[in-house]
């Protein structure tokens, strides 16, 4: 079962479809995912093998894959920091991306290690402006 | 997408049904409808029809027709009958691959020739060249025909439903009416299931598409013929054949007929009597991740397709190897983007119907 098209205002979005949730009582700390769009364009999401806690993320580098029947995807980090979390319900359910992209399909939980790299990322409107027009690439 | 990208008599019905739309092979075509998964299964245990429009298609005719197959067609034409169909392969002289090919004989000296929408022109002007020494007429018929396939255990009963007479067995093709008009019906398909394929004028193809759907047939995309065919362990031309490899190679000796003397069939000969260095094989990973098409084989070989299999739920795919690791329960070591994952060599097909 697929979830409804969105992006919710409380997101920060880094441009190759990627979001960050940084809770107001946790500002040196952010949970990460993939966008309704991502999961949308790859389909069926059907493998993540999650990286390991303590792994260093970089802005803008890839830190998982995450693939559909047909295609494999790189998750790219929307911020810099030390993975503090994984989410191991992806290893036997990776459906909950497509199931809810922004709830629990979230991916890793970081430590920032960079807190000011914020200022980058697209808020929700400017995010879906990106969207608009553009064609759809499947590999 | 560019404005360029032909599309088939049914893209409307696509955009209807909701269809994701990518280019393939020059043509927009429907990659996937509700889901790839749902739409694989629907295939294996009910009936999906797929739109193949974008298969291009040659008719060759005359008193020297099938001399001129002969020579471009790896397999044994004079074997084929009235109403029969025939798979084969187009081979350069170095018994490299240029296409995959099925054969319908419509008449006595009368053939349709179906070719990867990918390969149609190229085939067509390798058909043309070597049709000038013979008494025989080539021509393009891919403006003529739309395709469609209709495949799975109830594919047949549901064609049978709205056709004049009954069905063609496998590997056979018939003339019928379905719902009134008049189209080819073949015994054949890319997905490992039952089912036909359907061969008509592309003003008639929209109300069967809608008929065939009101009847319950699932609309299905290219993402699942694809994991459909590689269960099957069907040759994806592009992929599993090209013109760096012979057909021995890729394990399709079995349609190779080297004493009616095809472009080819000289190499193709030495290569069955010396045995090749590598073959295709099919292989499942043992345990988790999904080898895809480019992947490097520890030892040498190479990944020429690969996808997560919807029906034994494990990374599977078609791989060239050294022929001394090509023994079924050979183990393998595939390279996955930098991680090794262990796989199986296993028989072929992956997937065999019923099972």
């Amino acid at each position: 079962m697929m979830s409804e098209a969105g992006y919710p205002d409380d997101l920060l979005y880094h441009p190759e479809h990627d979001w960050a949730r940084i809770d107001a009582a946790q500002p040196e700390e952010a949970t990460l995912g993939i966008t309704w769009y991502a999961q949308d364009a790859l389909g069926e999401v059907v493998f993540f093998e999650p990286p390991s806690v303590g792994t260093m993320l970089a802005q803008g580098a890839p830190y998982a894959e995450v693939e559909s029947v047909k295609a494999v995807s790189d998750v790219l980090a929307p911020l810099s920091g030390e993975i503090v979390a994984v989410n191991e319900a992806l290893v036997d359910s990776p459906q909950l991306i497509n199931e809810d992209p922004y709830g629990e399909g979230w991916m890793v939980r970081i430590a920032l290690s960079d807190p000011g790299e914020r200022e980058q990322l697209l808020d929700a409107g400017a995010y879906s402006a990106t969207l608009n027009g553009g064609p759809q690439q499947l590999g | 997408m560019p404005s360029t990208l032909r599309r088939t008599a049914l893209y409307d019905r696509h955009v209807d049904a909701g269809a994701k739309l990518v280019e393939f092979a020059g043509w927009e075509m429907p990659v996937q409808y509700e889901g790839v998964r749902q739409e694989h299964i629907a295939v294996r245990t009910d009936v999906g029809v797929f739109d193949v429009s974008h298969m291009g298609e040659i008719e060759t005719s005359g008193p020297q027709s099938l001399a001129l197959l002969q020579l471009l067609i790896s397999n044994d034409l004079a074997k084929v009958p009235i109403g029969g169909a025939q798979y084969g392969v187009l081979c350069r002289e170095d018994g490299g691959v240029l296409d995959d090919l099925f054969t319908y004989r419509l008449d006595a000296e009368r053939w349709l020739t179906v070719t990867n929408a990918a390969n149609h022109a190229q085939d067509l002007a390798w058909w043309r060249e070597h049709a000038a020494a013979f008494d025989a007429r080539v021509e393009d018929r891919i403006e003529d025909y739309a395709m469609l396939a209709v495949q799975g255990p109830r594919a047949r009963e549901l064609v049978q439903a709205i056709s004049d007479a009954p069905l063609p067995p496998r590997m056979s093709a018939a003339t019928r009416r379905l719902l009134g008009a008049e189209m080819l019906v073949c015994g054949t398909g890319y997905t490992g299931e039952e089912g036909v394929e359907l061969l008509l004028a592309p003003g008639d193809a929209p109300a069967l598409w809608n008929e065939l759907l009101r009847r319950g047939a699932t609309p299905t995309g290219l993402a699942a013929r694809d994991t459909l065919r590689l269960e099957a362990c069907y040759h994806l031309y592009g992929n599993d054949l090209s013109t760096e490899r012979g057909p021995i190679e890729a394990g399709l000796g079995w349609c190779c007929v080297e004493d009616t003397d095809f472009v080819g069939a000289r190499a193709v000969r030495r290569v069955r009597a010396e045995g090749p260095s590598e073959r295709l094989v099919a292989f499942a990973i043992d345990g988790p991740g999904i080898a895809r098409r480019g992947n490097p084989i520890a030892g040498g070989g190479i990944v020429t397709s690969g996808t997560l299999s919807p029906t034994l739920e494990v990374g599977i795919g078609l791989a060239y190897v050294p022929a001394a690791r090509a023994a079924v329960g050979t183990r393998l070591e595939i390279d996955v983007r930098g991680k090794m994952r262990p796989a199986v060599v296993r028989e072929k097909p992956l997937y065999r119907k019923g099972s």
